[in-house]
């Protein structure tokens, strides 16, 4: 037995977790926030693709949650590798430090 | 299940508001985690199981562990909250959040025009997307596999270079 809710409903909450994410990405300016907010945006783009699969009652959705699942993880990877070298040249994890770097 | 559908989706969107706003790093991980079950739960209640599943086991077991690690690697103290108080007074919030709010609204306005159909109320198991993930969509896996390799050689390079480069300064 599974829900039987409108689309809209569904995809009206994984609009307003983007939101959200949106505001922290902009409001945030510790890059480790920052980092946590893009994985949010990034769960709520995956989160529409499975309410949409949940519509047809096809796999496709999840398929595609799946590869953003795969994104999300190789980005964090490679994110928080480049947040630890940062915070070890700067003591700080202030997204601005960054701008003092030449070449 | 319809209720469990609203209940984890409000679960979700007050964990994942009160992560945004929460100054402390550990406490914001830890709302981002219930909020990531809450989405899980939210999978679960429309019969994505296989999606639930992964979302606990991908999202929450190892994403946000990989976040709680560098989190007590860097050693964030009352500095660095004191220093977010700092950042986040309350003038800040207005510009992002009335520009989010619009882009909201707007997606709000699409949605509402559709057709108001419903989920199909099927349950769409591991088999079915087993099945499409190795068959139409196994060009997808293998690049997602490339994807993975080069994730994992840039942060196997950017790791072992932060010991012998960082104190160069």
């Amino acid at each position: 037995m599974t829900a039987e809710v409108l689309l809209e409903h569904g995809l009206v909450v994984a609009s307003a977790l983007f939101a959200i994410g949106l505001i922290g990405v902009l409001v945030r300016r510790n890059l480790l926030f920052q980092l946590l907010a893009i994985e949010i945006m990034l769960n709520a783009a995956g989160m529409a693709f499975v309410i949409a699969g949940a519509r047809w009652g096809e796999a496709d959705g999840q398929v595609l949650f799946i590869f953003i699942l795969v994104m999300a993880a190789a980005e964090v990877a490679v994110g928080l590798a480049l947040l630890l070298r940062l915070s070890h040249r700067f003591r700080d994890l202030d997204g601005d430090a960054v701008s003092t770097m030449r070449g | 299940m319809n209720l469990l559908f609203y209940i984890s989706s409000a679960i979700a969107l007050l964990g994942a508001a009160l992560a945004m706003t929460c100054r402390n790093a550990f406490h914001a991980l830890l709302y981002v985690v219930v909020s990531l079950l809450a989405v899980a739960g939210v999978f679960f209640s429309l019969g994505a199981a296989f999606a639930a599943a992964l979302e606990i086991i991908v999202y929450a077991g190892a994403i946000i562990v990989l976040f709680i690690f560098v989190v007590m690697m860097l050693n964030l103290g009352r500095s660095a909250v004191r220093k977010e108080d700092g950042f986040l007074t309350p003038t800040m919030w207005i510009g992002p959040g009335v520009l989010a709010l619009a882009l909201f609204v707007e997606l709000v306005f699409v949605l509402i025009r559709g057709g108001g159909s419903t989920t199909g109320g099927l349950e769409v198991g591991p088999k079915e997307v087993a099945l499409a993930l190795f068959g139409p969509y196994v060009v997808g896996v293998e690049l997602a596999s490339f994807l993975l390799l080069a994730g994992l050689v840039g942060a196997a390079y950017l790791g072992s270079g932060a010991r012998s480069t960082g104190g160069e300064r």
